[in-house]
């Protein structure tokens, strides 16, 4: 009898040491990331205050190259492998890829409120999910060096100024100044769509699918042309690469090589670091076509992975971090445009004494109200992607000399059309 | 099979101690080793010792090919074969429809014909310049000259270098705010825009190659050099031989074996070309430094529709060029011998 008392006395030890130490034994999430600017560094902060109310479970921030999230992700994903959780900006064309965390989250009410908008973003077509929350809104938009303009004397165009006024202005500066490169445009598709809508492109059919040339398509797409025969633009941005290559004109904008550089909101945390008191920057509403005067919306979300094995902690982990409080923190740190109702409504006090900082965030902050509504679509739209790839490789090619325009809109659209036969396939 | 050893010349005890341990462990396979060769013959033994390395070839290169072409028939987004659609020759078909194959722009894959331009111009200007410039390189490195050593290791030090290094410190050079420009504004010219420029980048992107890889050929051009014997030499010059006589007659004849496998890696090194010239022009401007692998990359990773069975049907198309090539190499090459053997 005393043995088997010791005996069941000693199973029940060893069963309670091993609760213990499972219990001990905190769930680790894998977190991909990239960074732009300051945000890793912001999001590691939270994360190690998340941890600490949270001993049972260690998030591993896994700061990877943005090519790591475009080029390598998606292929994990499609092998039904991948980290827990990871930020991404491509997030429609990847949505059966997510974490569906309408039964997971505390409060998916809160969720719908004051994410809203944006979901639709991240969800497979004609889903209801909740696949995770906006790291950042983005607009694309136009900076100026103010200085260069104030050196030169010539007066900054105002609000309602088109394309063509700032194309004007801008090679004056330049002229009288000595700068090399008058305008720069991000080489990429998305950053072109704007100005394009702006033109009275429509890029959307009746069906849903896509009808990117137009009158308003060429309009823009004429423009880019001739701005880079006539100097305004310098074919080291557009025409320097291949294919559907990004380059960015921001270090020879933070050289004062560049008068105006159209890119987006995230640019401003950089700006900040890289120049500083230097000169005199500052975003600018987006110039006026005869249709709007927009930009284009787009932004980075965190996720959840469907091919987690601990959903319930990935949910957890997101409920905390897409809270208001973490997240007004999150946005004012990282100087990013807040992509939450409820914060956007309340405001933020951005964490930066700069007021070339303060000036460009409410410039932004008034873009996302004067978006067209198409511009509002495209986030949402499955073909989106296919189309911008389309058109920054064959315009890219125009500038190059290498394709007339006429030609590059036929091509365009057998790009468009191969690739949707592809994917439909 | 007994291993023995056979001491030279104060060879001593030393190395037979040093040897013993190989002796003991060759004596001891010695019985495994005659059963399997009686048993199987010669030829058994052979395909046991390499059966390991073709495990290895069959598993990393073999199945990998096999697959390729497999997926070269298919078509649609997903990434596993058993997802995809067969479609047969389509996509050979998608790459090989054109009205005239000497105008890229009348093809429906315009870009890929691009990239094949690009890169048989790339692969008939670099290697060329690659064999001149390494064959001379050795030639004088080859010499008698002061600090030999150092000027051989100077010739070799970008090949240790990776082709990313080696492409941002060209790109460094060679942006319009670089070392280069800087030097020209110095001397009073005007800045050029080398990468934007079709010509000079890809001039650029052919240097830069060259200037990569140099000193591995060379490497191999020199150890072909001192395998020459002194002793012609030595004859051509009692002879009075001029410099050109002896250099045609006696080391390029001698040389040809090194050449050959020169000339063989490359053109194929050639015909991969990537790494350094995606860092330094990203194939621009325009498609101007596209090449083939960067076509097939673009093709199947960076679209956001990755065509995969298109990207396999290129290099497919490629890789038989280059079997094509290396096959008109060794047959040059074989021609040769049997000419000079006669």
């Amino acid at each position: 009898m005393l043995r088997k008392t010791t005996l069941v006395a000693a199973l029940a030890a060893a069963a309670s040491f091993s609760a213990v130490a499972y219990a001990q034994d905190p769930v680790e999430l894998r977190f991909m990331w990239y960074s732009d600017g300051n945000e890793g560094d912001v999001m590691a902060d939270l994360l190690s205050r998340f941890e600490e109310e949270n001993p049972d479970i260690k998030v591993v921030l896994d700061n990877v190259a943005y090519t790591v999230i475009r080029d390598q992700l998606p292929v994990q994903l499609e092998a039904g492998q991948g980290p827990d959780l990871a930020r991404v900006t491509t997030l429609k064309d990847l949505a059966p890829h997510w974490l569906d965390l309408r039964h997971l989250v505390e409060d998916p009410s809160y969720w719908e409120e004051n994410f809203g908008n944006y979901l639709d973003w991240m969800r497979p077509q004609d889903s209801d999910m909740i696949p995770g929350y906006m790291t950042q809104l983005t607009v694309t938009g136009p900076f100026v060096n103010r200085t260069l303009f104030e050196q030169a004397g010539v007066e900054l165009p105002g609000e309602d100024a088109t394309w063509d006024e700032w194309a004007e202005a801008v090679k004056k500066v330049a002229e009288d100044q000595d700068i090399p490169i008058p305008l720069a445009m991000d080489r990429s598709g998305h950053r072109f769509t704007g100005p394009a809508i702006s033109m009275g492109a429509g890029f959307i059919g009746e069906d849903g699918m896509p009808a990117v040339i137009d009158d308003g398509f060429k309009a823009m797409a004429e423009r880019i042309a001739r701005w880079h025969e006539d100097g305004t633009m310098s074919p080291e941005i557009w025409g320097s690469v291949s294919g559907t290559t990004y380059r960015g004109a921001n270090e020879e904008f933070a050289n004062a090589e560049v008068v105006m550089y159209y890119s987006g909101s995230w640019q401003i945390g950089q700006f900040a670091e890289t120049i500083g008191d230097a000169f005199d920057w500052a975003a600018v509403p987006n110039p006026c076509g005869p249709a709007a005067c927009t930009g284009l919306p787009g932004g980075a979300g965190v996720v959840g992975i469907k091919y987690t094995e601990h959903p319930e902690e990935v949910a957890r982990l997101m409920d905390w971090l897409a809270s208001e409080p973490v997240l007004k923190e999150f946005y004012e740190h990282t100087l990013f445009l807040p992509g939450h109702a409820g914060l956007t409504k309340a405001g933020l006090d951005y964490q930066s004494d700069n007021p070339n900082v303060k000036e460009s965030l409410d410039t932004f902050v008034g873009a996302v109200g004067n978006l067209a509504p198409l511009a509002n679509r495209m986030p949402a739209w499955e073909w989106a992607n296919v189309t911008y790839f389309a058109i920054i490789g064959r315009l890219g090619q125009v500038v190059a000399g290498e394709l007339s325009l006429e030609d590059a809109y036929s091509r365009i659209e057998d790009d468009i059309a191969q690739q949707i036969e592809e994917a439909q396939r | 099979m007994t291993v023995e050893t056979r001491q030279g010349i104060g060879g001593g005890h030393f190395a037979g101690l040093l040897l013993a341990p190989v002796r003991w462990a060759m004596n001891l396979i010695d019985r495994p080793m005659s059963f399997v060769q009686r048993r199987f013959g010669l030829g058994g033994v052979a395909a046991a010792f390499l059966a390991p390395n073709m495990l290895v070839f069959g598993i990393f290169v073999l199945f990998p090919m096999t697959l390729n072409v497999a997926y070269s028939f298919t078509g649609g987004g997903a990434l596993f074969l058993n997802n995809r659609v067969f479609v047969g020759t389509l996509q050979y078909e998608t790459l090989l429809a054109c009205r005239d194959f000497l105008d890229a722009a009348s093809c429906r894959e315009d870009r890929f014909w691009r990239a094949v331009g690009n890169t048989g111009f790339f692969v008939v200007v670099q290697v060329t310049a690659l064999v001149l410039v390494s064959l001379a390189t050795a030639l004088v490195l080859n010499r008698e000259m002061r600090a030999r050593g150092f000027w051989r290791a100077v010739f070799f030090f970008p090949v240790l270098l990776s082709p990313v290094v080696v492409a941002l410190i060209w790109k460094w050079i060679l942006q319009r705010n670089g070392l280069l420009n800087a030097a020209l504004l110095e001397l009073g010219f005007e800045p050029v825009l080398w990468l934007v420029n079709r010509g000079w980048a890809m001039f650029w992107a052919i240097f830069l190659s060259i200037w990569a890889h140099l000193g591995f050929y060379t490497l191999i051009l020199l150890a072909g050099l001192q395998a020459i014997p002194r002793d012609l030499y030595e004859a051509a010059e009692m002879d009075g031989a001029p410099r050109w006589r002896v250099l045609t007659r006696i080391t390029l004849p001698l040389l040809w074996p090194n050449m050959v496998v020169v000339i063989l890696l490359a053109l194929i090194r050639a015909v991969q070309v990537f790494d350094e010239v995606f860092v330094l022009t990203g194939g621009g401007p325009g498609t101007a430094t596209l090449f083939l692998v960067q076509y097939i990359y673009e093709t199947g990773l960076a679209q956001q529709v990755r065509n995969l069975g298109l990207a396999s049907a290129a290099s497919i198309l490629m890789a038989v060029v280059l079997i094509v090539l290396t096959l008109i190499q060794l047959l040059a090459s074989a021609w040769r011998e049997r000419k000079e053997q006669r």
